[in-house]
């Protein structure tokens, strides 16, 4: 069976609070059947929003939201059938982890020894069988998190919406629970849409991220490829680190540009200019900028070590680099005959395809 | 283990626990000399009179004191038929020590609380005793026998002998309209004279209902304050605390100027047609009155906590009830109203025992079918003087409120309440 690319649709979807300032503009979205999709963006973009909307708990104030091609904005959210992990867990204080769980089937009026095999079911899918008799102040912060896992998937619902689940949880404690859902979305298959502002969360987990700024979608591709190729200056701003230079185009072909900086020229990929004399924002990742490149590259240029800061794994070397004096290197601990000291001229080079000329933000 | 029996010094020498001791002790004294003004304030405010008020609520001693050689010389009597003359004689010589310390009023008082018809009985033998028409040389029994029929009747002997312990249970009985007859057994006073069983009865219906009417009311208030944005649950904030701004005496008044049967209720009910002019109804002098007065000014008291209570509930959690699949009543059934239980205890029981001892309200608009038990205390307190009744009835509503903070314990738990 086909999957159905468009399972969750928003269409054309405005939503404004005070009637003056448009939070989310001209949603459109579509999410097929069982896809994992993250809306990620600096707090204020409108996400959480557009989940709200998805939820029902807010109405789109133009457009409408389909689920399985039926419009939703009418139904109210104890029907749409959709489960929901909200940030701060939201579990019953006054009820127990199996009481918790039963609910939502309890609702729906569930035989109680359906109920008892659902809930065993969803708790050994978290692995916290044999918390049943719990109460979820009794619980540590990343069981709780678990059982409202558990307790938006019990009833087999078409989606799920996770608002910010992990936001709560310690650094490692994160990083765990972010496999174990993304093992859970792949083992059940449902349909989830998770709201964060954590670049590395929604790297690690989605199959498509929706960055959000500015009330809009400014980019929805995988991972890699919002990484690789982001489509203009915020979102390479927003995703990983950046090293930016800002100029104008003197020279433009089909895959290379020329970008004139204050005193030098580089050569850059044309993603978002047309033509000479086009504003740019030039962004190249840290880590494809190379020391004395053994290839050959286009961009050869010469840099002063500002700084130095040991990371373990990798040393960062911030560079003052044709002007920029935020020029960030990541150099990998295995290079060490590297002579990286403080003032030291050194040689760095990069690819034109690398460096993508952006808009001028 | 050499170091664990080994005693710990501190760097100068002295034992740890002696330097410990010696370092907390005066935090200790600092800390108790800090309470104790509030100690002291409450002692004599509030532990000294109530024990006053016990005291005196069961004291008999007056009359023990008045009589004491005819209670020693009554010891060995059983009461079945008249006493002996030894009786009669150290009652007499009792009663010429009252007669010429001029307390033999008070004798006649107090033995006609006990069996009426004393009042003129003591009266006659004072005017004998006044002319010094008794000799003592003579029988004094059948002396004293001739002055009144009724020293010749031994039920008067018994009432008296039954005066002589120095503690009574007897306001304790008459504030539910019982008393000790004869036979020494806790009988019901004649129908027409029980008006203090009706009292209690309608007080605990009064506050009961009041504390209903202020949860309906106050629960909807409380949760459109915990929800509501900040400019405008403040404004909502003022206006519940707003009666606590203004004297109690001016609230009741001003309930009377609106609930009187000219008041602008009643004239707004004639304007829009809903009563005849002529036939307005009584809203005032009458439970009606006391139930709405009293529900308005003891509304805070159910609104604070229940709000305290509420805003520590996150509006989350509702959401999740209905993600889940509940619909907006399962979910706060389900969810929200479990979780304000601790606010409602809270509420609930301050607003009972507050309205279970109101006053002012109920003396001012309850009339005579809207005047409550406290009501009736400050009567005896202030115009039958009869204290030790009062303080009785006092310490009864004392026991009542501590009878139901003891089942509210047992019910829902002490530690669950909330008040802020």
């Amino acid at each position: 069976m086909p999957k159905n690319t468009e399972f969750v649709k928003f269409d054309k979807v405005d939503k404004s609070y005070d009637g003056k300032v448009l939070v989310v503009k001209d949603l459109n979205l579509n999410i097929s059947e069982g896809e994992f999709i993250t809306m990620l963006g600096p707090s204020g973009s409108g996400k959480t929003t557009c989940l709200m909307m998805l939820a029902g708990f807010e109405t789109p104030t133009n457009g409408e939201i389909y689920l399985d091609s039926n419009p939703i904005s009418n139904i109210p959210p104890h029907k749409r059938g959709i489960g929901m992990v909200f940030q701060n867990y939201a579990l019953f204080p006054h009820m127990t982890v199996y009481e918790n769980l039963a609910f939502p089937l309890r609702v729906r009026k569930v035989q109680k020894d359906e109920i008892d095999k659902k809930v065993d079911k969803a708790l050994s899918m978290v692995s916290l069988s044999g918390f049943e008799s719990r109460m979820p102040a009794q619980l540590s912060g990343g069981q709780q998190q678990r059982v409202a896992v558990a307790r938006a998937l019990v009833f087999d619902p078409a989606v799920v919406l996770m608002d910010e689940p992990l936001g709560a949880l310690d650094k490692n404690l994160r990083e765990s629970m972010q496999y174990e859902i993304k093992h859970i979305h792949e083992n059940i298959g449902v349909t989830v849409v998770y709201v964060t502002h954590d670049q590395g969360e929604a790297l690690t987990m989605s199959n498509r991220i929706a960055v959000f700024n500015d009330g809009k979608v400014q980019q929805l591709s995988s991972p890699d490829k919002l990484y690789e190729e982001p489509v203009n200056s915020f979102v390479a701003e927003f995703i990983g680190e950046n090293n930016t230079f800002k100029g104008e185009v003197t020279e433009i072909s089909k895959d290379v540009c020329k970008v004139k900086l204050q005193n030098r020229e580089i050569l850059a990929n044309p993603i978002s200019v047309n033509s000479k004399g086009d504003k740019t924002t030039v962004s190249i990742r840290p880590e494809r900028a190379l020391i004395n490149p053994k290839d050959k590259m286009d961009n050869n240029q010469t840099g002063k070590i500002e700084e130095v800061i040991y990371h373990g794994d990798h040393t960062r070397v911030r560079l003052d680099l044709l002007g920029n004096k935020e020029f960030i290197l990541k150099v990998p601990n295995s290079s060490n005959e590297l002579d990286l000291k403080l003032g030291n001229e050194i040689k760095v080079g990069w690819n034109s395809q690398d460096a993508r000329a952006l808009d001028p933000k | 283990m050499s170091s664990e029996t080994k005693q710990i010094l501190t760097t100068d020498g002295i034992p740890l626990e002696i330097s410990l001791r010696k370092a907390e002790r005066k935090n200790k004294i600092k800390a108790f000399l800090l309470v104790s003004p509030l100690l002291l304030f409450l002692l004599i405010t509030y532990i000294f009179p109530i024990g006053e008020m016990f005291t005196r609520s069961i004291d008999d001693k007056m009359i023990t004191n008045m009589l004491p050689k005819t209670f020693k010389s009554m010891e060995t009597w059983d009461g079945k038929e008249l006493p002996p003359e030894e009786v009669f004689a150290s009652f007499l010589s009792d009663f010429k020590i009252l007669v010429d310390k001029k307390e033999h009023g008070k004798l006649a008082q107090r033995l006609n609380k006990e069996k009426n018809g004393f009042s003129s009985t003591v009266k006659k033998l004072f005017r004998q005793v006044k002319r010094n028409k008794i000799d003592e040389s003579k029988n004094i029994k059948e002396q004293i026998m001739k002055v009144h029929k009724r020293w010749r009747d031994v039920e008067y002997w018994r009432a008296i002998k039954r005066t002589a312990p120095p503690y009574t249970s007897a306001k304790y009985l008459k504030a539910i309209d019982m008393y000790l007859n004869e036979d020494n057994k806790i009988t019901q006073v004649s129908e027409d004279r029980r008006i203090h069983r009706i009292l209690w009865l309608r007080t605990v219906e009064v506050a009961f209902f009041v504390t209903v009417f202020c949860f309906l009311m106050g629960y909807p208030i409380a949760h459109l304050l915990a929800t509501l944005p900040m400019k405008y649950s403040n404004l909502l904030m003022i206006c519940v605390l707003l009666p606590f701004w203004t004297s109690l005496l001016v609230r009741t008044a001003s309930w009377m100027i609106l609930l009187q049967q000219q008041g602008v209720v009643n004239d707004f009910f004639v304007m829009i047609g809903l009563v005849a002019d002529d036939n307005r109804p009584e809203m005032m002098y009458n439970k009606v009155g006391t139930y709405v007065a009293m529900t308005q000014i003891l509304l805070p008291f159910m609104v604070l906590p229940l709000y305290s209570v509420m805003k520590t509930i996150s509006p989350s959690l509702m959401r999740a009830g209905k993600s889940l699949g509940g619909t907006p009543f399962v979910a706060f059934w389900k969810v929200y109203f479990p979780l304000t239980i601790p606010g409602i205890g809270a509420g609930c029981l301050l607003v009972f025992i507050l309205a279970i001892g109101y006053y002012i309200t109920p003396a001012l608009v309850g009339g005579s079918s809207g005047t409550l038990i406290s009501n009736r205390i400050a009567y005896h307190m202030k115009t039958t003087l009869d204290w030790s009744f009062a303080s009785a009835m006092g310490l009864m509503l004392l026991g009542g409120v501590l009878v139901i903070y003891w089942l509210y314990n047992k019910l829902v738990g002490v530690d669950n309440i909330k008040l802020g």
